[in-house]
């Protein structure tokens, strides 16, 4: 039982968070939100060329074979930092579902490119009714001697207007909240018939609406088996929750240790308000909220390491528990930033910004809760 | 990252299991019900652990420990609670024999630490008085000096188990005129001395653990006080940072949350068991959720100390987490129950509602004992985010 990093990722840990001490400021991620795409194509090259685009693919795949932990390390560090460059949607979902279900061709096509920088991808499996249900799937794939034409709607594609590619679920079969008959398609974001309209969110990140007209694709673009692409979504869905929960536990962090920091300067009274037992006790919890989901975060990459049954019960409880304490932490930041935290000019605000769209991606608390009961039935 | 336990850690681990299958009897497992004991049967299996050599596994192995490392001990004190064996009664083997072991003098170490291992003599705690809880420092009970005796008056109170016990162990004042922490000096006093009072406390669970003890001219022996005079202080502080590995609670919470879930399936709510109701169920899997996390941030503190490092900030937190999440189990276990777990009469009702309703308040005093949940907020304030 040890919870020691290995030599290598206690490097990969170095060298993230030396880059976002050196290289990412605040104010740098502003205008980094303000580029085109809503992020820096050049900062993108810089993590390909870091290598930090290729960590979780097999080797095999031109990777090095990075599982749970090194996306931990990487997404805490990117929390910390506000990291808006599209790392969780083109690397570890779009990517992570080609080399889980792709065959040999549609890797070898793709996985090159976003490992060296040149491709993003994006997965477009939200639909307006949907919510957190992947399964949900009103947009329709209707087989032809060519391949496949599409139909509907998709709903808040992450990063989906610098995307090149995206990965598009659709019924083939069933009605629209059975389990079985869909499928996935790898479809050129510049196909005839699709409609985007890219925005930013609250958080700074970038989403976009797609619609889907009769959209058409050859029969190699379907991506894994025909009709049976839910279980690999929902696979996928619990991987990026960890890393998403990975990043709101390095903004936690973050915050906490920042509102101390800001606690011991600002003077009220005559004193630093850091004087105050009511503050005080207040930033234990916020310690305390911090280590107690750190604790979830560790359950959850273990037991994935470990290939262990009780996987997503540990995403669903450490889903839950991001949702409910990240939150706190951060409204508890705002509280004691005092009028300093309501500024745009301080990122105590971008942090609760950010921990709301994490806890809204891939389930919010209470779908993590009631998910967590019916596994433990 | 690795979250295996060793070979070895599981061939130990599995002679626990295997000694505990043998020797510990459902008569054991009823030994504590609610926050009362019965003190006879505890004994007994305190014995057993002796006869077996596995009583005080923390003490050093020429006093009687076992020398197993810290995460043999964990395995231990896991298997012990999840098997349900009484919790062993802390005083004598983990309060003030390490204290004896560590400061005593060579007479003072045979003539206590025998008995404490072999639970010949049942110790309690004197150090809250009525002026002095959360600040301990402001105590007032006298011992003045008279030839090769101190003269004891005063008065200690919330002295559990007082009413069972042979010896206890006092801090008093020895010097009225230094800082408050420069005057106090560690005593122990054997319960038969004349002068010697202990009257019951009517406490809110309807057991009797809890007692008010009076000093009136109690004759001391010099012999009996450890270490330096006017270092009582620096004793007791020991005794409170004292490595702790079960202050979570972790295993006992988990037993207790079985024991809800048995009790949710029996009740019944609107027409269906109550463990199908959907807000007690979210209520259910709040407390586990919390569990879960105070589980990995135990195992965090006990990896860090068998690396040999010291344990992590994250240890701060167990005894704050650890209380709340017993009296949020406690709270819903009592819900649980409904009507029953009001009622008084014997034989009324289901069988588990009343130490149910006993356990939840007796509990409510977790968080108030061993340094109250406020106290140890202060604690991390100061000593983890440095404010």
């Amino acid at each position: 039982m040890n919870f020691n990093y290995s030599e290598e990722q206690t490097l990969l840990k170095d060298s993230v968070s030396r880059f976002i001490q050196n290289d990412y400021d605040y104010e740098t991620r502003k205008k980094h939100c303000a580029m085109d795409g809503g992020f820096d194509a050049a900062t993108w090259q810089t993590f390909a060329e870091l290598g930090w685009l290729c960590v979780p693919f097999s080797e095999e795949d031109g990777g090095i074979g990075g599982g749970a932990v090194e996306t931990m390390i990487m997404m805490e560090e990117f929390g910390k930092g506000l990291v808006v460059e599209p790392y969780v949607s083109t690397v570890l979902i779009a990517g992570g579902l080609l080399a889980k279900v792709g065959n040999a061709e549609q890797k070898s096509e793709i996985l090159a490119g976003i490992i060296d920088g040149s491709r993003k991808l994006a997965l477009a499996a939200v639909e307006p009714q949907s919510r957190f249900d992947l399964f949900d799937v009103q947009t329709t794939a209707t087989s032809s001697a060519e391949g496949y034409q599409l139909n509907g709607a998709k709903a808040m594609v992450l990063h989906g207007g610098s995307a090149d590619t995206f990965i598009v679920s659709a019924r083939a079969a069933g009605d629209s909240r059975d389990r079985e008959g869909v499928s996935l398609f790898l479809v050129p974001a510049d196909s005839d018939g699709i409609e985007r309209q890219d925005f930013p969110t609250l958080d700074g990140h970038r989403a976009a609406e797609l619609t889907l007209s009769n959209v058409k694709v050859p029969a190699a673009a379907l991506l894994g088996m025909d009709g049976a692409a839910v279980p690999a979504l929902e696979s996928i869905a619990d991987e990026a929750a960890v890393a998403l929960a990975a990043e709101a536990v390095g903004m936690m962090e973050k915050l906490y240790r920042e509102t101390v920091e800001y606690s011991q300067n600002r003077k009220q009274f005559g004193v630093p308000i850091s004087a105050f037992q009511a503050l005080q006790h207040r930033m234990v919890d916020m310690f305390t909220m911090h280590e107690e989901c750190k604790s979830l975060l560790l359950r959850a990459v273990m037991s994935h390491k470990a290939g262990d049954a009780d996987f997503s019960k540990n995403v669903s409880a450490l889903k839950y528990a991001v949702a409910v304490k990240g939150q706190k932490v951060a409204h508890e930041a705002i509280q004691i930033f005092g009028g300093m935290g309501m500024t745009d000019e301080m990122s105590v605000g971008m942090y609760l910004k950010r921990i709301n769209v994490i806890n809204t991606l891939f389930g919010n608390g209470d779908y993590h809760l009631k998910r967590f009961i019916s596994l433990s039935v | 990252m690795d979250i295996q336990l060793t070979p070895n850690d599981v061939a130990f681990r599995d002679e626990v299991r295997a000694f505990l299958k043998e020797k510990l009897s459902d008569r054991f497992k009823r030994a504590v019900v609610g926050g009362y004991i019965d003190k006879d049967t505890i004994v007994q299996w305190q014995k057993i652990l002796y006869e077996k050599g596995w009583i005080a596994p923390s003490w050093p192995t020429q006093y009687g420990g076992t020398g197993w490392s810290i995460t043999q001990k964990f395995i231990f004190e896991n298997e012990c609670a999840e098997a349900g064996a009484p919790t062993l009664v802390p005083f004598g083997l983990k309060m003030v024999g390490p204290v004896i072991y560590t400061f005593g003098n060579e007479e003072q170490k045979a003539r206590f630490l025998p008995d404490i291992l072999q639970s010949n003599v049942w110790w309690c705690q004197g150090y809250s008085e009525p002026g002095a809880g959360s600040d301990l420092a402001a105590l007032q009970t006298r011992a003045e000096r008279d030839g090769d005796d101190y003269i004891v008056n005063g008065q200690k109170i919330w002295t559990t188990y007082a009413q069972h016990s042979d010896w206890i162990f006092c801090l008093v004042r020895t010097d009225g005129n230094a800082k408050k922490q420069e005057g106090i000096s560690f005593l122990l006093i054997d319960m038969n001395t004349p002068g010697i009072e202990v009257r019951k406390i009517d406490s809110i669970d309807n057991q009797h653990s809890l007692n008010e003890v009076f000093f009136d001219n109690v004759k001391v022996p010099v012999a009996n006080r450890i270490g330096e005079e006017n270092k009582g202080w620096t004793y007791a502080k020991y005794l409170l940072t004292h490595e702790r590995t079960a202050i979570a609670g972790v295993p006992q919470s988990k037993r207790a949350i079985e024991r809800l879930k048995q009790i949710a399936a029996q009740e019944i709510s609107a027409g269906k068991p109550l463990i199908e109701d959907e807000m007690f169920c979210a209520k259910l899997a709040r407390i586990e959720v919390d569990l879960m996390a105070l589980e990995y941030t135990e195992l965090r503190a006990i990896a860090s100390v068998a690396d040999g490092g010291a344990p992590g900030p994250e240890s701060s937190i167990l005894k704050i987490r650890g209380t709340e999440i017993q009296q949020a189990v406690a709270e819903l276990s009592v819900e649980a129950c409904g009507y029953y777990a009001h009622a008084l009469g014997q034989g009324v009702g289901n069988d588990y509602a009343a130490p149910i309703s006993t356990k939840y308040l007796y509990g409510r005093a977790a968080t108030i004992y061993g340094g109250s949940n406020e106290v140890q907020k202060n604690i991390i304030a100061k000593m983890v985010l440095g404010l």
